[in-house]
């Protein structure tokens, strides 16, 4: 087990390392430079070289590309052209946001599909069934961003339960926060839970007709106590696997969301700083949400592990 | 009373009709045989007794135990009966058990359900009834999971599970089929001293009557969802007065006509395929950083002959090593020490497309034949998928011309070529298989339990078919088994494998008759005999 663990993390630091110079290459040949956008169409070749030699964008690429990696070692993300803020003050300040929607989210698609999962597997073929899994295919077709929209009209226009958008910032307090977070989570984890739900589904009707199964059922076990004590742990590995894929996705994939709600999260750091060449700020958020997604990655697997013996000692 | 008795028992499974009005008892202390072929209806029986049948199945009848009838009582009082009153082992132990509990789980759950021990005396029980059955807690603690087990372990650990709270009816769906026939003989004799101990009444379902003959009190024999046969096992097997119960008997004891016997014909020419101390070496698992458990030998310094057109088998229980070496005479694995020479010409070091000509004159037979065939092709392009090993692009008319005579002398009309695996009986797909194995000429062919999985009657006509073409084309064999019944059958010399060695080998009959080594003289002893079961019985009653 040590030395499995051992080789994944050995295997992930490789593939941070591969990441960071993909990472680096593609952001040199984007078309666009950092310092003729800075300072305007206007700008003096003299000014535009100092601003270079002040920025260090005039050493070769090897020099600057250690000197970045050599900063993300020590924690040091280097400064936002376009903020001359430090990246980690950014970014940390947009996980603050980023994280605990995430989190929120991922956690409620979990308690609504496998529950719904449980449901509809153990009633296959009802109408329950056909039904809720009609329910689950909307909400895998519905669009995030319409589905923020209508929510926002319910219940923060219509209701005014909730604030329609924006962020106060945890220093507002906790609830404050929580409060402006819910119709995003909502409307970010409705949809992954619908995915989540018929994954769970259709990996529970699979095992729903293994040999043990009956096995189970011939120790004069009912039909719920076999969903529940043997099938639903035999079919966590494909819910593992679209849990951890989901997680990456709502850390980094909720621009959409974002930008609905205003929320000053990743997404929309990351976007910002794309369409302002700040280079820098994109290659700190990436590096982060590889690191991340490599890390889950881990976990998830791990998991594996912990569900299923066969899994474990093997390397 | 009897303990179990099946009325009129009709089972409609949408249009089809399973079970057309069977009649069935057991009674406490007896082992009843349900015998039959695939699709005779014998596990949908067992599976009505359980009430666990698929769903949309419409049963009618009665089925009687300890005077209810299970047909009308409710779904709970049902779970109260199940792995209580009524206790089941299947075929299947390899997937019986759930891979991510521990035997002590599953034993202990069914004695913590229906008796709501508390957990320590449900573990109590538990290490009783696994000492039982033969798994002593000492060298298999309840913590071990059901993958760290042998097929046969695993399939003591679903007896356990079955009688543990001591039912009084056991029903055993193929228990053995699986397992190699010594292990067969071992989970056979442990059920028949269960009931003999508790006074069981015990359902064993079997579809081969030479299984059943040594154990059963007496048999039932079922087809097509009828009782074509029942009565006391000596009286039904020696009078065989039913025509069917004749068939599956002669069936099961089927020794195919063998006219020339090719072994020992082609002498001079030297021997086709010659294995030289071949050995194949497993690393030990991994144990951390440095430590490593001990290589494992699956084979073990191999050597023997085959003669063009002899029959060899190659006998031995599950695990001795025989299907890699296999594996390796087919090119498939890699010997690490050894070699191989076919035809002259050695071949354990070619390289894949000098192994082309080779492959040609090599086919082979798997056991499944539905696992070896891609289902989305048809039976033309299954059987003449061999042929671009031929070194030269055949033309259509030719290739046409090949399946056809393949087809013919596997016995599958013509006709038959564009249809898919699936519309193909298992013995059918059996014959294909063939087909594809005979089709580029080859003079070696390679059968990996190739009618294992096959029903008594079908077997009969594969192992047939098998010596006909040995007959015919003077093609050689190397059977794996652990059926001596085939190897009696069909071959001309026999080796005994064991721990990846071969202990010993000669002419088949003799071999059979009198084994020298240990380990053929536990395969010899442990496999059913239709004659030999016979004549114990009538030596017993007198």
């Amino acid at each position: 087990m040590l030395n499995y663990v051992s080789k994944r993390v050995l295997i992930g630091i490789l593939t941070l390392l591969a990441a960071s110079i993909v990472v680096f290459i593609v952001l040199e040949i984007v078309p666009g430079d950092p310092v003729r956008l800075m300072l305007g169409i206007n700008a003096t070749e003299d000014a535009v070289q100092a601003l270079q030699q002040q920025m260090g964008l005039d050493q070769p690429l090897l020099t600057r590309y250690f000197s970045w990696i050599g900063g993300l070692l020590t924690g040091d993300f280097g400064k936002s052209y376009t903020y001359s803020v430090p990246v980690l003050n950014l970014i940390t300040e947009r996980i603050a946001v980023s994280l605990p929607l995430a989190l929120i989210s991922l956690f409620l698609s979990t308690i609504i599909a496998i529950p719904v999962g449980l449901f509809s597997a153990s009633r296959r073929g009802t109408l329950a069934d056909s039904g809720t899994m009609g329910i689950a295919q909307i909400g895998v077709a519905i669009p995030n961003f319409w589905f923020a929209l209508l929510l926002v009209y319910v219940f923060a226009v219509s209701l005014r339960l909730v604030p329609a958008g924006g962020f106060p910032g945890w220093n507002a307090g906790l609830w404050a926060g929580f409060k402006s977070l819910i119709l995003p989570s909502i409307a970010l984890g409705l949809p992954q839970a619908a995915i989540l739900a018929r994954v769970t589904r259709s990996a529970l009707l699979d095992v729903l007709g293994e040999d043990y199964i009956r096995t189970a059922r011939a120790k004069g076990l009912t039909r719920r106590k076999v969903l529940y004590r043997h099938a639903l742990r035999n079919a966590l590995i494909p819910i593992l696997t679209i849990l951890g894929l989901q997680f990456a996705f709502l850390l980094a994939g909720t621009i959409i969301i974002e930008n609905v709600f205003y929320l000053p999260g990743l997404g929309r750091l990351v976007f910002q700083a794309i369409t302002q060449r700040d280079l820098i700020v994109v290659e700190g958020v990436v590096m982060l949400l590889v690191a991340t997604v490599i890390l889950v990655n881990l976990l998830v697997d791990l998991s594996y592990a912990l569900v299923d013996p066969r899994l474990r000692g093997r390397s | 009373m009897s303990l179990l008795e099946i009325k009129g028992l009709k089972l409609r499974i949408g249009a089809f009709e399973a079970l057309k009005g069977i009649n069935l008892s057991v009674k406490s202390g007896e082992i009843r045989a349900l015998v039959g072929e695939s699709g005779s209806g014998k596990s949908m029986t067992a599976l009505s007794i359980m009430q666990l049948l698929p769903g949309g199945a419409k049963t009618q009848g009665q089925i009687l135990f300890d005077g209810v009838d299970l047909l009308t009582t409710s779904e709970a009082d049902m779970c109260r009966s199940r792995g209580n009153d009524i206790g089941m082992v299947f075929q299947e132990p390899m997937t019986a058990l759930n891979p991510v509990k521990t035997i002590g789980e599953q034993v202990a759950e069914g004695i913590r359900l229906h008796t709501g021990a508390s957990r320590a005396a449900a573990e109590e029980q538990t290490r009783a009834i696994l000492d039982r059955v033969g798994l002593p807690t000492a060298q298999f603690p309840l913590s071990r999971y059901p993958h760290e087990l042998s097929g046969g372990q695993r399939q003591r650990v679903v007896i356990a599970i079955a009688c543990a709270l001591k039912p009084r009816l056991l029903i055993a769906d193929e228990p053995t089929t699986a397992l190699d026939v010594v292990l067969q003989a071992q989970i056979l004799d442990l059920l028949q001293s269960l009931v003999h101990e508790e006074r069981m009444g015990l359902l064993l379902i079997s579809h081969d009557l030479a299984v059943v003959a040594d154990v059963a009190h007496s048999i039932t024999v079922l087809r097509h969802g009828e009782v074509m046969d029942n009565g006391e096992t000596t009286q039904i097997l020696t009078e065989q007065t039913h025509p069917y119960t004749r068939q599956l008997a002669q069936a099961s004891m089927h020794v195919p006509e063998r006219t020339s016997h090719h072994s020992g014909q082609a002498t001079t020419n030297g021997p086709l395929l010659a294995i030289r101390s071949l050995s194949r070496t497993y690393p030990g698992r991994r144990k951390g950083f440095f430590g490593r458990d001990g290589d494992f030998k699956a084979v073990d310094d191999v050597s023997f002959d085959i003669k063009p057109g002899q029959s060899t088998a190659l006998v031995g229980r599950s695990g001795c090593g025989k299907s890699t070496l296999a594996r390796m005479v087919l090119a498939l694995e890699k010997p690490t020490g050894g070699q191989i020479h076919f035809a002259g010409r050695r071949i354990d070091k070619l390289s894949q497309e000098d192994l082309r000509p080779v492959r040609r004159n090599m086919q082979v037979v798997f056991q499944d034949p539905y696992g070896s065939f891609n289902p989305r092709h048809k039976a033309d392009r299954l059987i003449s998928e061999p042929l671009f090993l031929l070194d030269r692009d055949i033309p259509e008319a030719e290739r046409r011309d090949r399946v056809h005579r393949a087809l013919e002398r596997v016995g599958i009309p013509r006709t038959d070529k564009d249809k898919y695996p699936h519309e193909f009986s298992g013995g059918q797909r059996q014959r294909l298989a063939i087909a594809r194995a005979i089709i580029t000429e080859p003079k070696l062919i390679v059968a990996d339990e190739p009618v294992s999985a096959l029903d008594v009657s079908i077997r009969a006509q594969i192992l047939d078919l098998f010596a006909d073409l040995n007959d015919r084309l003077g093609v050689a064999y190397l059977f794996i088994t652990h059926d001596l019944a085939v190897a009696r059958a069909i071959t001309d010399t026999v080796m005994v494998m064991s721990d990846g060695k071969i202990m010993e080998r000669g002419k088949t009959e003799e071999i059979l008759r009198h084994p020298q080594s240990e380990a053929g003289r536990a395969l010899v002893s442990a496999s059913p005999d239709l004659h030999k079961a016979l004549a114990r019985r009538i030596g017993e009653q007198g």
